[in-house]
This record gives structure tokens, sequence and C-alpha cells, in this order.
């Protein structure tokens, strides 16, 4: 059976008020839910020392949660029968410095039970076939980088889990990277990304969950949480406009501020909105959407969450 | 195939390609062969004639101790201390590597589990004492049947059994050290610290007490008689051939050999139980 095809119904990770307490007692999770579904590329979203990491470190066992409820694939974390259809990249690529990069992947590939033939595959993948000889202690950081992708593809995952990807990649490598993740989208495995990088998140995801200090902030698609921009209008008289525009169903507020009206409203209100005002007799010399970019909404959630948990 | 099995398989690929592993080694064979072959036999050599007695030995007790049929003496001579010391280094260096350079993740993410993976990887460690026992037996046979044709004396090998039970104890003897360093190197999650405890114990801190045991502190004695350098000396001792010139360091008839032997087996299998469970609970950062 193909590793994309078995999986079991439902969320492909579900997890339940996840709580990781260390023994010094810092709560890294706190209570965190998500899901991830199968086939979306899910981005992992907050800043360093969130609780991102540890949380995907939960996922793959290597971290023993204090409480919660947490399955992946169906199974209890760490279970070999999920591992078998996990490729992970958390926190670094972590290899084998006097072995090259080939037998890296020919020791993984023993562990995992994979035929040896998947790792020229993999390295053509990721664009190391040419260097796939060399000791991995003189690959460059973006190199390091993208074995350590190659080793999440060994096993032809049906989940592959990548934390901060595009560390130590310089822009090309960047995009690269990008294009890579929504390969493996549609190719129809389930990605979850962790990431700090937002415009990075908006371009790949479809869906995110926001974390910040240990607790989840908010899940939900790119496009509802980018959803309430504004309309930007300039108008003349600009009081009339202003004037018309309150009076119209549609709109939600009105904010004037040096000669620009920012408009509440919904998108596919603009049509009809810009007719009101040109029937009130107004001038309409600009009329554009303002998007609210993910950054925005980001740091308009996280400090306010901040906010609230030093209240 | 198991996981076990695929687990012993891909440490033994990566042993063979680490350089560490090659010098400590290689570091076995030059002291064993220069201690057991080369030093004796040019102090035989430059020797005078007649009997006259160098370090304790006539020259000919020194040319017979070299020669094929002390080859288990010879072999396994050097496994209670100083071989006993480097494959205490290869244990910590396997197990405590992992985590210095973070790979712990990367092997315990691809499918096995946790206890699958520790067992695996101490097969690999004893599989390859074994082939270093092989090594050492292996080189000091060369060494012997060259002495022996250069003096003209009889290649004379040591019976199947003494042979047989030689190799099994200092494999055995290697494989306690061994496993030591492992459950060092795991548990201390490093490869200095377990080197540096684990060397000062097997050089020092065993010899020390033997010492204080064997002399002023005889209440020491149960102590000692449960000390694993003491009981690699003790099995070592026990099959060797009663030794034509002063036994090697380390070396000893403190314990008796059946005693000796479930000792040394209690401390692999001791040690291979902590090794295990730490590694199955503990969170991997």
């Amino acid at each position: 059976m193909s590793p994309l095809t078995d999986e079991p119904p439902g969320a492909v990770v579900e997890v339940r008020e996840l709580t990781k307490r260390y023994g010094n007692g810092v709560v890294a999770v706190d209570q965190v839910s998500l899901g991830v579904r199968r086939g979306e590329v899910y981005g992992f979203l907050g800043p360093n020392g969130a609780g991102k990491t540890t949380t995907l470190r939960v996922l793959l066992g290597l971290v023993a949660p204090s409480a919660g409820h947490v399955r992946v694939l169906g199974r209890p974390p760490g279970d070999p029968a999920a591992l078998a259809r996990i490729g992970s990249l958390v926190e670094g690529p972590a290899f084998y410095p006097y072995l090259s990069g080939r037998d890296n992947l020919r020791v993984l590939t023993r562990y995992a039970g994979v035929p040896e033939r998947r790792v020229p595959e993999v390295l053509r993948t990721v664009d190391l076939a040419d260097r796939g000889g060399d000791r991995f202690g003189t690959y460059s950081l973006g190199m390091k980088q993208r074995l350590g992708v190659a080793a999440a593809l060994l096993k032809d995952p049906a989940l592959v889990v990548l934390d901060e990807p595009t560390n130590g990649l310089d822009p090309a490598g960047m995009r690269d990277m990008r294009r890579l993740v929504r390969r493996l989208g549609a190719e129809g495995r389930t990605v979850l990304l962790s990431s700090h990088l937002l415009g990075e998140v908006q371009q790949i995801c479809d869906r995110v969950g926001v974390i910040s200090d240990g607790r989840m902030v908010v899940e939900s698609t790119v496009d509802q949480l980018r959803a309430g921009g504004e309309l930007v209008v300039v108008a003349t008289p600009s009081d009339v406009a202003r004037r018309r525009l309150l009076q119209l169903a549609e709109v939600d507020a009105v904010r004037a501020s040096d000669g620009v009206l920012r408009v509440r409203t919904d998108e596919r209100h603009v049509a009809s909105v810009n007719r009101e005002l040109v029937a009130a007799g107004v001038d309409v010399t600009e009329l554009r959407r303002d998007e609210r970019q993910l950054e925005d909404v980001f740091f308009e959630m996280t400090d306010r969450e901040q906010e609230a948990s030093h209240v | 195939m198991s996981d076990v099995y695929r687990v012993t398989r891909a440490e033994l690929f990566k042993l063979v390609r680490r350089p560490s592993g090659w010098v400590l080694l290689g570091a076995a064979v030059v002291l064993s062969q220069v201690f057991g072959y080369l030093v004796p036999y040019l102090s035989y050599r430059s020797g005078g004639g007649d009997g006259e007695v160098v370090g304790g030995a006539t020259p000919e007790q020194l040319l017979a101790g070299t020669l094929p049929d002390q080859l288990v003496a010879n072999s396994i001579g050097g496994f209670p201390v100083f071989v006993g010391a480097l494959a205490l280094v290869l244990g910590a260096v396997m197990f405590g590597g992992e985590h210095n350079w973070g790979t712990v993740k990367t092997l315990l993410t691809q499918r096995p589990g946790r206890g699958r993976i520790l067992v695996g990887r101490l097969l690999a460690l004893v599989v390859a004492l074994l082939v270093a026992t092989g090594v050492m037996f292996t080189t000091g046979a060369a060494s012997a049947t060259a002495i022996a044709l250069a003096e003209g004396e009889p290649v004379v090998w040591p019976g199947t059994g003494a042979l047989a039970s030689g190799f099994a104890a200092g494999w055995l003897i290697l494989a306690m050290w061994g496993v030591l360093g492992a459950v060092l190197g795991e548990t201390m999650r490093g490869v200095a610290l377990p080197i540096g405890l684990g060397v000062v114990w097997v050089l020092g801190v065993e010899n020390l007490l033997s010492a204080l045991a064997g002399s002023m502190l005889s209440a020491l004695q149960p102590v000692r008689d449960v000390l694993p350098g003491v009981n690699a000396g003790s099995l070592a001792a026990a099959v060797m051939p009663d030794g034509l010139v002063e036994p090697p360091p380390g070396v000893t008839t403190a314990v008796a050999e059946p005693r000796a032997l479930l000792t040394l087996l209690a401390y692999v299998a001791g040690c291979a139980v902590v090794a295990v469970w730490t590694a199955r609970r503990r969170d991997v950062a």
C-alpha cells in the first residue's frame, strides 16, 4: 500500500490540550490543541521559544507529553508504525561528520528499513547528487539543511514534519525549499511546517496555527486570518463621500486620515460602494483594497496574547 | 529482517567508516605487540647467554613467552587493563558521540522503538569487540610464528579447548568494558566525561583498591572482589597457562573462575539494562 493512501480517517495529527512541563518547572507547551488534515500544508507559527519545536518533538515521540491527547497517523507519538511513515527535520540537521552525505543517508535507510535506491533519488530531489560523496563535515549550512530534507524524504513519507526548513538557506535556497514544500503538498503528502518567517508561510501553507508563550492563539486558514482588510478610498469632496459611506449597510466603519478614507467592508462590496459614491456625485480618484499581511495579524495576536499573560 | 538486526548493520556500517574506531584498534594491536612480543623478544636478543636474568626472567623464559603455545596469554594479557580501557573508550565514543552530534533524534525518528535501537547498538559494539579480539589473536599468532621460525623453535599452538576458552574469555572481558563505556556515554550524554571517569577508574582506582585490599585493608576484599577489573583479571588468569614470567598488569587470581565469569556476565547484563532503561524514558532535547 502506498504511504500516501493508507492513512486513517480524520486528522493526520491530532493534539488536544497538550502540556509539556519540564522538571525545572518550565511549562514549554500549555494546553495546546491543533489538528492537521490529510494532504494539507500546515504552518505552525510562533516567535522563538514559543513552544513550536517542543510540540513537534512530542509529535515525533522524542519528548513525552506531561498531559493531553496526541495521535499521529492514528497512533501514539513515537509508535514505530507511525514513524515508518513520517519524515522529519527538527531543529537543524544532525548527521555524522565523518560520513559522506550519501553514507549518512545509507545509515538511515538501514534504520528505517527503506531500500537503498531511495538515496540517489532524494539526493537528486534536493539537488545534492553531485556532492553526495563529500563528507558531511565539509558541507555548507545550506547543504546540511538540504541533506536534512533529503533524509526526511527517504521513507517516502505520508507526513513530513519540517522545523524551520529554510534556516541557513540563501534566497535561492529558500525559493527552492518553498517550491519543494509546495510540491510535497501537491503530491498528496501532509506537511507540517514550523516557521517564524510569515511571508513564507503565507505563500505555501493552507492553514496555520499560531502559538505564543506556549499557548495556541489561533488556528485558521491563511485567508481567514488575513480577512478584514480595508478599502482605501480617495474621493472629492471627502466629507460627502464619508457621509454617504456611513449610510451604506455594507460598510462597517469608516476612518478618515490625511484625506484618505479607510473603509471596513467585505471584498465583494467594492463595486457597489464605488457605484454609490459616483451616484452621490463624488469623484473617486483611488479605490483599492489594502490586504492585511499575515505578519500584521501575527503581531496583533501574539502581542495581545503576551499582554494578556502579563496582566 | 528484524529492527534489531537492521540497527546492528547500520551501526557496523558507521563504525567501519569511523576513524576513531580504527585508531583504538590500532592502539590495542600496537600495545599488545610491543609488550607481548617486541619487548620480550628484544630483551631476549640483547640479553647475554647462559641463564642471565633480564627483568626477573631468564632469556629462555622470555623467548618461551613469545612462542605460539603462549598465544592465549599474549593475546588477552592486556585485556583486563589497557585494552579494556580502549574498549571502554570505544563504548563511550559510540554511545556518547550520538549525543555530541545530536544524531540521537535522527536515529529515534526513523522507525524502530528506543529499546530495539539500544539493543541493536549494543550488539554492534559487542560484534566489533569480537572482531577486535580476533584481530588481537591473529596479529599475535603472526608475531609468534615469525619469532618461532626466526629462532628455529617448534610452532606448537595451544589446544583447541584452551584457544576457544581464551578467545571467549577475552571477548567477554572486552564486551564488559565496552558496555560499561556505552552506559556511561548514554547516561552522561557525552564523550569526554565518560572517557575521563572510565579511564581513571580502570587504570587508577581499581589498582588502588586492589592494592589496599591486598595489603593493609583486608576488610576491603569483598569490595575488591566485585570490581569489574579484578574479575576481568581473574577470568584472564583462569584461561591463561601457568605463567613463565610475571603476569601482565591486572591479571590476578583474586576471584575464582566461575564467580569471575558470572560477575562479568552480570556487569554486561546490568549495564545493558541501565542503558536501555535510560534511553527509553528520557526526553531527547
